[in-house]
């Protein structure tokens, strides 16, 4: 199993966090995996994306073109990605700002309202872990209880306790995701 | 301590792994895309665990010399940074070579000529392999190509420097040092409290002082120092060749990369195996010295070797030098901070195949 996947949107929506939670959830189950950041111009003029690959096996390119799954968060990462997904691959996309909904026919797609609800639920910080809960829902590759010791991993102790909030965000984005 | 899991940036990982090497001193100047290891370093503080000094120096030129110092003094040190900053280090480097002293230099290269740009690239392969500094010499250089490489080198590194009693450079590039991958890291090396031979270290009355120069204004002497250094860089391209190969028992079509390259080459060989080319590649691991036996070795059974490199064109002379005429060498590479993908390998490999 290998899964290819780019997170794209504003800087300050957590595309790198969300991309650093998998990885590190991966590697609490054991797979091989890597993180790529875009670090270059255009992450200082607003958007960031992320690819981030979670691997049973030793991974090859950590640069992609074409993507099994893309995670899309703002209408120019709409424009730059929706055609980077491979034929029968997944596209999750937030609907809030989006102008153009991808149209493709040869994949499948699902949208999730993380940052209207996450908005409603005054929890705007957590908006990236409701999306990841909408990706741990329709491609159950990483195991809720990994990404919680991953976060435990990553996360310095005096955030610990915000921990059972990114848990709550994470089911209620498996809830919120929606095929289109 | 035991051995550690961890995930980290290329750059965290050299740092954390230098520390843990045992190493004396680091001396540096933040530059992108290369800064954490600095950062690393100054917030790890291992001045109070492991005695190791880490300063940020006020330029490359200062931080270069007080490495020669170091070194000079048998310590194991090093420094870091990016393509300009390693262009002002030149002069410092020619005279630790000229010096036969052991240091590490990182080089976590960006896009150029000057300035350039901050995103990854492997346009310094001449400088690293071919001198960069004046004067007949070689640095060993070393190419990782993933996280756990840029942690391990760094002990491989020094392991060499110290052996041969020269310059050992680790040439990474923007993409390696920043992205993060699973890394084992090494439990933590007490630092050396040998005094060795040669060091500077205050005469006693048992031994001549030790001379640390690279000035001989004598030609004869020099000369002869000339061959001497000669004679180390053929004995270091005898026995430290390293290389890894993928799939090349049937390849009809051999990639050549290092670094990031090596690794977008390891997908373009299954994209390509997926459509019938049978290609396979071949990694160098040290860059100097250079794997040219195997590269000749496999110039026997190939149709053509493509070299693929995020350059205008230098590891390719190194191919066809090694090959010296015996098949095809071509050239695939991508400049300024932009990175092939494994597809548009694939494209170019076709291309190189119909000739």
């Amino acid at each position: 199993m290998t899964e290819e996947i780019i997170i794209a949107g504003f800087g300050g929506q957590g595309v790198l966090s969300m991309g650093k939670i998998m990885a590190y959830s991966g590697m609490m189950q054991d797979m091989e995996v890597s993180w790529m950041p875009s670090y270059g111009p255009e992450m200082r003029g607003g958007t960031a994306n992320v690819n981030v690959i979670l691997s049973d096996e030793r991974i090859s390119s950590p640069i992609l073109r074409s993507f099994d799954t893309a995670i899309i968060l703002n209408q120019q990462s709409m424009d730059k990605f929706e055609h980077s997904v491979k034929p029968g691959g997944t596209l999750i996309y937030d609907s809030n700002g989006i102008t153009k909904h991808p149209e493709r026919k040869d994949i499948t797609i699902y949208r999730i309202d993380a940052a209207e609800e996450a908005s409603k639920l005054k929890m705007m910080k957590m908006f990236n872990m409701f999306v990841m809960g909408g990706f741990m829902k329709v491609k159950p590759i990483l195991k809720t209880e990994y990404v919680i010791k991953g976060l435990k991993k990553s996360l310095p102790e005096r955030y610990h306790h915000l921990i059972p909030m990114n848990e709550d965000a994470i089911k209620r984005g498996m809830e919120l995701i929606r095929k289109v | 301590m035991e051995k550690e899991l961890r995930l980290m940036k290329g750059n965290e990982a050299i740092a954390e792994a230098a520390i843990r090497a045992g190493a004396d001193g680091y001396f540096g100047y933040p530059i992108t895309p290369q800064s954490e290891i600095l950062e690393y370093l100054m917030e790890a503080n291992p001045q109070v665990t492991t005695g190791m000094v880490v300063l940020q120096a006020e330029s490359e030129v200062a931080a270069i010399n007080m490495v020669y110092g170091g070194a000079a003094c048998g310590k194991k040190v090093m420094t870091s940074s990016s393509s300009p900053g390693i262009s002002l280090k030149q002069e410092g480097i020619t005279y630790i070579a000229g010096a036969e002293l052991p240091c590490l230099i990182v080089n976590v290269v960006r896009g150029g000529p000057g300035l350039g740009t901050i995103q990854p690239a492997q346009s310094d392969y001449f400088q690293a392999t071919k001198g960069g500094g004046h004067g007949d010499y070689h640095l060993i250089v070393l190419a990782p190509s993933s996280v756990q490489e840029m942690a391990d080198f760094v002990e491989m590194a020094f392991d060499l420097a110290f052996k041969y009693r020269n310059p050992a450079m680790i040439l990474s590039d923007g993409a390696i040092g920043q992205m993060m991958e699973k890394v084992w890291l090494k439990p933590q090396k007490k630092r050396s409290e040998e005094i060795l031979p040669w060091a500077t270290t205050g005469k006693p009355a048992t031994r001549e002082h030790n001379i640390i120069t690279s000035l001989d204004l004598d030609p004869e002497r020099q000369e002869k120092f000339n061959q001497k250094l000669i004679a180390k860089y053929r004995e270091i391209e005898e026995h430290e060749v390293r290389y890894e190969e993928f799939m090349t028992e049937d390849a009809e079509y051999l990639f050549v990369a290092y670094g990031t390259s090596s690794r977008i080459c390891q997908k373009a060989l299954q994209l390509a195996r997926a459509e019938g080319i049978k290609a396979g590649l071949l990694r160098p691991i040290t860059l100097f010295p250079y794997p040219k036996k195997r590269l000749n070795e496999l110039a026997d059974t190939v149709k053509g070797m493509l070299a693929v490199e995020m350059s205008a064109g230098q590891m390719v002379e190194d191919v066809m030098l090694s090959v010296n005429g015996k098949t095809r060498v071509g050239h695939y590479g991508r400049m300024g901070g932009m990175i092939p993908t494994p597809e548009e390998v694939v494209d170019n490999l076709k291309t190189f195949i119909k000739g």
